[in-house]
Order: structure tokens, then sequence, then C-alpha cells
């Protein structure tokens, strides 16, 4: 038996005459990877930037933690345990990766008068990093990586703050196959840690190995939810991404 | 309340210069992102020029705008060819503020040594002629003036509906990369908006030099009122900017006629400072969408 | 990536300062003192501009709005007496104080608006405070300007002082700038920086350490204004708000580089004489703002990231090269390590 991690109700958001998201409601479980496909133009992002506070909605809310979120605002989120990486893979260039990964781990007031890089956060910072097999990059320019690092260096990052859900803006997208079977080693891994996903994804095969369940949105709204296979077969969801 | 008329038309003929000088500004930032800091010092050249052109050739001011718009055009084009193309590097919008600014003080200086730092004034024969119309004084040149200006913006107007380059423009500022990739050369573009943001400021300023005392120091006052404008008016929309434009125009004639000159540029920043308060992006700003 | 206190920069410090503070006491001729007294102030501005403008990449045009506050808070408290002529001096840090409070209602809207807005906000700012200073003649003396009692220091060593008194305010810049850039405010502050947006996805206090840049920026600028309008004894509007020493501070931090510690102050020690040498050549003539504009373009165009920063490019460039086939094959073991152990 398992709670619901994140709601969100009728989520709404219009660009001029466009309504981009319409009337979007749907359920992250607490521990599930689910997945948020569907055709390009359907929404995804947009409703990624309104849930972490990227982008306010005009109507429609969002719970997270059984908490209503009257103001959506990113570092407050990112506090409460909800954090997102970005489709580009963004990180700061000129910091290197160990800062990089620091900056994402938070600070009290306090610790922000004291040292840029503590014994403590560089001990975090090496954990993670040696986790995620990058220990050689350390004291690198995030400048310097490759794209696929810097996923995986974003990806890293916001898993500093011990986040309770993580939204993955597109983490395959334009990698190498290699490093796609090292994205998704490292969401299962820490899924299994207790981390929950919602992802967006183009990457099919990705989305039906590692989600469960799925959610796919057109034009905006909700037209399907279930396990994979269900999705798959679902006729509406043919004619969205076939039809049209 | 005679009063308050009397300054609301006064408000409007001004408010329809600086139109003029601020869709110039709005054209340059459209193009190409930059803020114009030294429209105000290319106004006060255009004035300058008029004031030769009226002293020693006994040109008429008005039409001295056919002389020193394509010079103002050749200006512009100059200074983006020239000190802007080059740019390069991470922050190019904060370098190029700062380019402009230096244009700025580079043609004060350069006003100075010719001209004098003494303030002057274009006085054409009908300088003082104004007819009373139910009682509210309407004056002849700023009658003209406002006129002109609009003739001006209508002229900007069928320029950037009406031809290839126009059209080349409204491409870039929608969206400089996609432009580029249908065949529009940016730099060329960029190069003709800063030409024709300058012309308008040659038209504009000659005007400026009739309805105005004026020095080569002069450009700091236009240029925070211009600034006040295009902010309000939400960086980019011409539209935007000749309804700021007007709205400034009125409202500091009314200040002034109600209160006292000395604050009547001082509300302006108060309200540029409240607006942004409630509307960071200006009150026509576009939003932008939502792709971070 | 210099974290670390290192003894090179302790002893470069030292040396700096040591020589500065010798100079008065070798007996260096009045016009050096004056020059240099004028060299310290702009390298102090600049420095503190460049808490906020280059540390945070907020490029404030409008900090002489601050330096006018404190020239004018100064003039106005001692405008009867300055008593033996050092307590004054005692004052400044509550000038400091006062405006940098004053300056985070500013620095809170203003800040609301990213780069172009808000370096107009700024300028306009600038205007504001010049329009004040003009009109509220009740309090300000408007063009008629206002002056300070003229301190009883003797006139063999009347500039000493004022002098230190630069020297110390340098100091504390410096110190400060330092320790932003060694403290989580310096890492908060370059996040924001580099990607305002993506810093708030990460839980930087992005408000916060805006706000605290932009207010001690604002208050140590202030205290600058406060000696300045102490030296010259006599303050008038246009000379206290003037753009051109807002143009001064990011020029100069341009010129040396934004961001770093001794970047401001080496585009001061290059540029200050440069302008006084300009001013007294074609002082009458106005032509100087020509040659200024004109020193300003070619720093744009051919250094547009600053002397230091280019130096240590191609420093740190000439490094990996040396370093470059070692650090590649390093790299490529790294992402090779990941399938044989996705395949385990």
């Amino acid at each position: 038996m398992s709670a619901i991690l994140l709601e969100v109700d009728h989520l709404t958001k219009r660009f001029g005459g466009v309504t981009a998201v319409n009337e979007c409601s749907f359920e992250v479980q607490e521990g599930s990877i689910t997945a948020l496909i569907g055709p390009n133009g359907s929404g995804k992002t947009t409703a990624f930037n309104m849930i972490t506070g990227y982008l306010k909605a005009d109507s429609g809310h969002i719970r997270f933690r059984g908490d209503l979120i009257e103001r959506p605002r990113p570092a407050d989120l990112y506090r409460r345990g909800l954090s997102r990486t970005f489709q580009q893979a963004r990180i700061f260039p000129e910091l290197s990766v160990e800062e990089n990964l620091v900056i994402a781990a938070g600070y009290s007031w306090r610790q922000l008068f004291g040292r840029r890089v503590s014994r403590a956060d560089q001990d975090r910072a090496r954990q993670i990093l040696a986790e995620f097999r990058l220990e050689s990059l350390l004291e690198l320019p995030a400048a310097d990586l490759s794209y696929g690092q810097r996923k995986l260096l974003e990806f890293a990052a916001v898993l500093m703050s011990n986040p309770k859900l993580v939204l993955l803006d597109e983490p395959t997208a334009g990698v190498n196959p290699v490093m796609i079977d090292t994205m998704e080693r490292h969401i299962r891994e820490r899924n299994a840690a207790g981390v929950t996903f919602l992802i967006v994804e183009h990457d099919m095969q990705l989305v039906m190995r590692l989600c469960d369940p799925v959610i796919v949105l057109d034009q905006g709204s909700k037209i399907a939810f279930g396990t994979p296979l269900e999705v798959q077969s679902d006729p509406l969801v043919l004619e969205a991404y076939l039809g049209g | 309340m005679h009063a308050l008329i009397q300054a609301i038309i006064l408000g409007i003929l001004t408010g329809g210069v600086y139109a003029l000088m601020a869709s110039g500004q709005t054209l340059i930032f459209g193009v190409m992102k930059v803020v114009n800091l030294a429209q105000g010092a290319l106004v006060v050249l255009g004035a300058y020029l008029t004031y030769s052109l009226f002293t020693s050739l006994g040109i008429d001011p008005f039409l001295s705008i056919l002389i020193t718009t394509p010079i103002l055009f050749a200006v512009g084009v100059g200074v983006q060819w020239v000190l802007l193309r080059p740019l390069h590097g991470d922050d190019i919008g904060q370098l190029s503020l700062l380019v402009t600014f230096a244009v700025a003080l580079g043609l004060e200086g350069a006003l100075s040594f010719v001209y004098g730092a003494t303030l002057t004034n274009v006085q054409p024969t009908y300088a003082n002629f104004s007819w009373t119309v139910l009682g509210y004084q309407i004056s002849l040149v700023r009658l003209v003036a406002f006129v002109l200006s609009l003739v001006m913006l209508g002229v900007l107007y069928l320029i950037l509906q009406r031809t290839k380059f126009g059209r080349s423009v409204r491409a870039t500022v929608q969206n400089p990369m996609s432009a580029q990739l249908l065949g529009v050369n940016s730099q060329r573009v960029s190069a003709l908006g800063f030409g024709l943001g300058a012309a308008t400021a040659a038209a504009a300023g000659s005007v400026f030099g009739m309805l105005n005392s004026f020095n080569p120091g002069s450009h700091y006052d236009l240029i925070s009122r211009l600034l006040t404008i295009v902010v309000l008016g939400g960086l980019g929309s011409i539209g935007g900017s000749v309804v700021a434009a007007l709205v400034m125009g009125v409202g500091s004639s009314v200040v002034s006629a109600l209160a006292s000159p000395i604050w009547s540029d001082f509300t302006f920043f108060i309200v540029l400072l409240l607006v942004l308060l409630i509307r960071p992006r200006g009150l026509f700003g576009a939003k932008t969408r939502g792709s971070l | 990536m210099k974290r670390m206190i290192t003894r090179a920069g302790l002893i470069r410090a030292g040396v700096f300062f040591a020589l500065l503070i010798i100079v008065p006491i070798l007996g260096g001729p009045v016009w050096l003192l004056n020059l240099l007294i004028f060299t310290v102030m702009y390298a102090a501005l600049s420095s503190s501009w460049n808490l906020l403008g280059g540390l945070a990449g907020y490029p404030s045009l409008g900090h002489v709005a601050f330096f006018g506050i404190g020239a004018y808070a100064f003039a106005l408290t001692f405008s009867g007496s300055v008593g033996d002529g050092y307590s004054p001096f005692l004052v400044l840090p509550v000038i400091g104080i006062a405006v940098g409070l004053l300056s985070l209602p500013i620095g809170w809207v203003s800040m609301r608006t990213r780069a172009d807005v808000f370096a107009i906000v700024t300028i306009t700012f600038l205007f504001i405070t010049q329009t004040l200073a003009f009109n509220l003649t009740k309090i300000t003396g408007g063009a008629q300007g206002a002056s300070v009692a003229a301190p009883p220091f003797d006139p063999a060593t009347y500039d000493w002082p004022f002098y230190y008194a630069m020297i110390v305010l340098l100091a504390i810049a410096m110190g400060i700038s330092f320790y932003f850039s060694r403290s989580k405010i310096g890492l908060s502050l370059s996040t924001v920086r580099a990607d305002e947006d993506k810093a708030h996805g990460v839980g930087v206090r992005v408000t916060a350490v805006k706000l605290i840049a932009f207010a001690v920026s604002a208050g140590m600028v202030a205290m600058v204004g406060g000696v300045w309008a102490y030296y010259i004894g006599f303050i008038y509007p246009q000379f206290a708000v003037d753009p051109l020493i807002t143009i001064g501070m990011v020029l100069m931090a341009f010129l040396g580089g934004r961001g770093t510690l001794w970047g401001p102050v080496l585009g001061s020690f290059i540029l200050v004489p440069a302008q006084q040498f300009f001013a007294q050549s074609f002082g009458a003539s106005q032509l100087y703002l020509l040659a200024y504009a004109a020193v300003f373009l070619v720093i744009m165009l051919f250094l547009p990231r600053g002397i230091l920063p280019s130096i240590s490019d191609r420093l740190r460039r000439r490094r990996a090269a040396a370093l470059g086939a070692a650090r590649d094959a390093e790299a490529h073991t790294a992402d090779a390590v990941t399938p044989e152990e996705v395949k385990a």
C-alpha cells in the first residue's frame, strides 16, 4: 500500500490562444517510476515547468506529500524534496564538478556564510561521484565534460539533496547507447533506495522497460494511464502517436 | 480644468516626438537585443546637424530632415558594422550595452568640441507661432512635429510590413535562429535596423532642436526618458513604446502644469519602478513561452 | 580554482598594500599622492561594484547613486564642524550600513529584472538620485552645492588621512570580495551569474545572496563617497552623482577582469592615471570624453573578458596542452568502465 506523493489537479496553461496543458490531472505513487509520454507538443515539458514552479499555472493546483502547494517556487520545492533535471542538461559550466554537486546539496543560513566547499561537502561529493564512477572528474571545470557526462552530473547533483521525487526531462536524449544503459541503471538503483521518479522520455523501449505506470498526454490532456502493456494497446494512444 | 486640458494637448504633441525616438530605439532592441544607450546622443546629433544646416545654409529645420536622416542612417550602420558586429564572448549583451554608452560619450565629446557646451536652439521665424482653438493654445511647431512624427512612424510601419527588409527584420525579431536558417543575413539586418533606428533619431532630433534648448550633455535627459518609455512599453514592442511615449508625454506635462516642472520626469521614474514591481517585463512585454 | 589562501596570494596583497602605505612616508610628490588617492578610490569603487556586477553578474549602471548618497550623508552630517578631523572617519561605517539597508528595497525591485532591463532600471535610479540632489534644495543645497567643514590637518600632510582612509576601504572591499569567493555566498553567486533559473532549481537562496551582494556593494560605495566628499570639501549634484563615475567603476572592472579579486584594482591603476592624463591634456576642450570613449571601445572590442581572465586562460590552455594527452586517456577510461559494469 503506497501513498500518493504528487497529485496534479486540473492544471491548465494557455499561451496566447494555444492551450498547452488542458485540465490535466494525474498522480504519482510513492516509490514508482512513472513515465509521462506523449507526442511532441503534447504539453509534457510545460506540465513539468508548472509542477516545479518555473511556470505559473492559469488554473489548477498541485499537492506534494499531501500538502497543497499554494505558490510553487523551484527553490522551495527543491528543499521540500522535489527536484528536476532539464532537457538540455543544465549545469554550471564555470564551476568544478565538485562545486556543481556541493551547491545542489543545499545549505543552512549558517552554512551560507561558511566555507565554499567544506570537508563534509567534499565527502558527500566524492561519495556520489564514486557511485557514478566519475571520481576522476572531481576537479575538472564542468565546461570540460562531454554531453553525456553533463547529463550524469546534473542527475547526480539533484540527488545530493536526498529528494523524495525527481522529475527527469528526457534523461537519455542525445546521449550514446552506453550512457543510456548507465542512466537506466542509476535510476533503478536510486528507485530501489526509495526515490520516486517522474520521467518524460521519447525512447519508448526504455519507457517500457523501466517505467510503471505510464501516463500519456495528448494536446495537453491525459488520454491514457496504466501499465506499459495497457497503454501500448490503447487505441487512443495509437491514434495520438500515429494519427493526427 | 483649462490648465489640465491644455497640459494634455501639450503632452500628446510632445509624446508623439518621443514616440518617434523611442520607436527607433525599440526597433534596434528588437533586431539586435541591444538597448541603445546612444539613442539620446543620436537625437542630439540630429539636432545639431539641423542647427548647422539652418544657421549656415538657411535650410528650413523641417526640410533638413531629408538631409539629416540619410546621414544618421549611415552613422547607425557604421556604429553597428564597426563597433557592435565584432563583439564576441559570453556576455555580448552587456558588452553591446556598454559600447553604445561609449558611443554616447564619444558623441558628447565630439559635439562639445565643435559646438561648445552652451545651450542653443533652432529658431526659424515661425518658431513661436501658435493658434488658439476654443481657448487652447496649439503651437505650430509642435503640431507639425506631431504630424511629422506620425508620418515617420507610418513610413517605418510600411517599411517593416511591406518590404523584404521589413520581413527579414520581423523574422529576426521573432526568432533570430530560424530567421538565419531561412537565409536572412542577420548582420545585414542588424546594420540596417540600427541605421533605421538612428534615422528616426535624426528626424526626431530636428524637431527636438526647435522645441527645446539643448547642449551636448542633453542626451542624458533624453536617454533617461527614452529608457523609461521603452521599458514601460515592454522592450521590443513598437506599438507598446508609442503608447508608453504618449502616456509619458501627457503625464509629464500634466505633472509639470499642476505641480512643478521639476518633478515631471521624477514622476515617471517612480511610475517605472512601480510598474516593474508588478510586471517585471513592462506594460506590453511579451510573455516568453514555457521552454526553459 | 584557487580555493586555498595561498602564500603567494598573501605576499602579493602584503607587498601591494605595503607599497601603497609607504609612498607618502617616503615623501612622494603632492601630485603623485593626489593621483593615488583617486586611483585607490576607484579601485575601491570598482572592487565594490565587482561584488555585484562581477560576482553576481548584475551589471549595475547606477552605483554612483550610492556614492552620491554617501557623499551627501557625510557632507550634511559634518557641514558645521569636524572636531579634530579624525572622528568623522569613524562615522563612515554607520553611513555604510545605513545606505546598505536603504539599498535593499532598491535591490529587490531592480533585481526582479535581468540583464538589459536591470541595467536600465539602475541607470534610471541614477537619474532619480541626481534629480533629487538638484531639487531637494532644502537638504542638499541643490545646484549651489553642499560643503563639509575643513579639518584642522597639518597642511604638509593634509592628504594623508584621506589617502589612508581610501586604502582601508580598498582593503575592506578586497577582503569582502575574497571572503565571498571562498564562501557559499560566492558559490551561490556564481550559479546566479551562470544560470539563475537553474540555480533556483537546485535550491540556491538566490534572492538572499543577490540582496547581500547588492547591499554590501552599495554600502561600500557609499563609504567611499563619504571620504570623497570629505576630501574635496564641496560637493555639487552633477559631480557627486556623475554617470562618468559609474562608467569608471564598470570599465575598470571590465578592463582588469570581472569577478576576479585583482581585476578591478589592476583596471583602476591603468585607467585612472590615463584618465587624469587625458583630462589634463584635453580637459578644456572636452576632447577627453572622446579619448575616454575610444579607450572604452578598445577594451570592449579587444579585451572583452579583461586582462586577468585572458592571461589565466592562456596559462590554463598551455597547461592543458601539456596535460592534454594524459587527461584524455583518463576521461576515456572513465567512460569505458561503464559498459563492463552494466554487463557484469
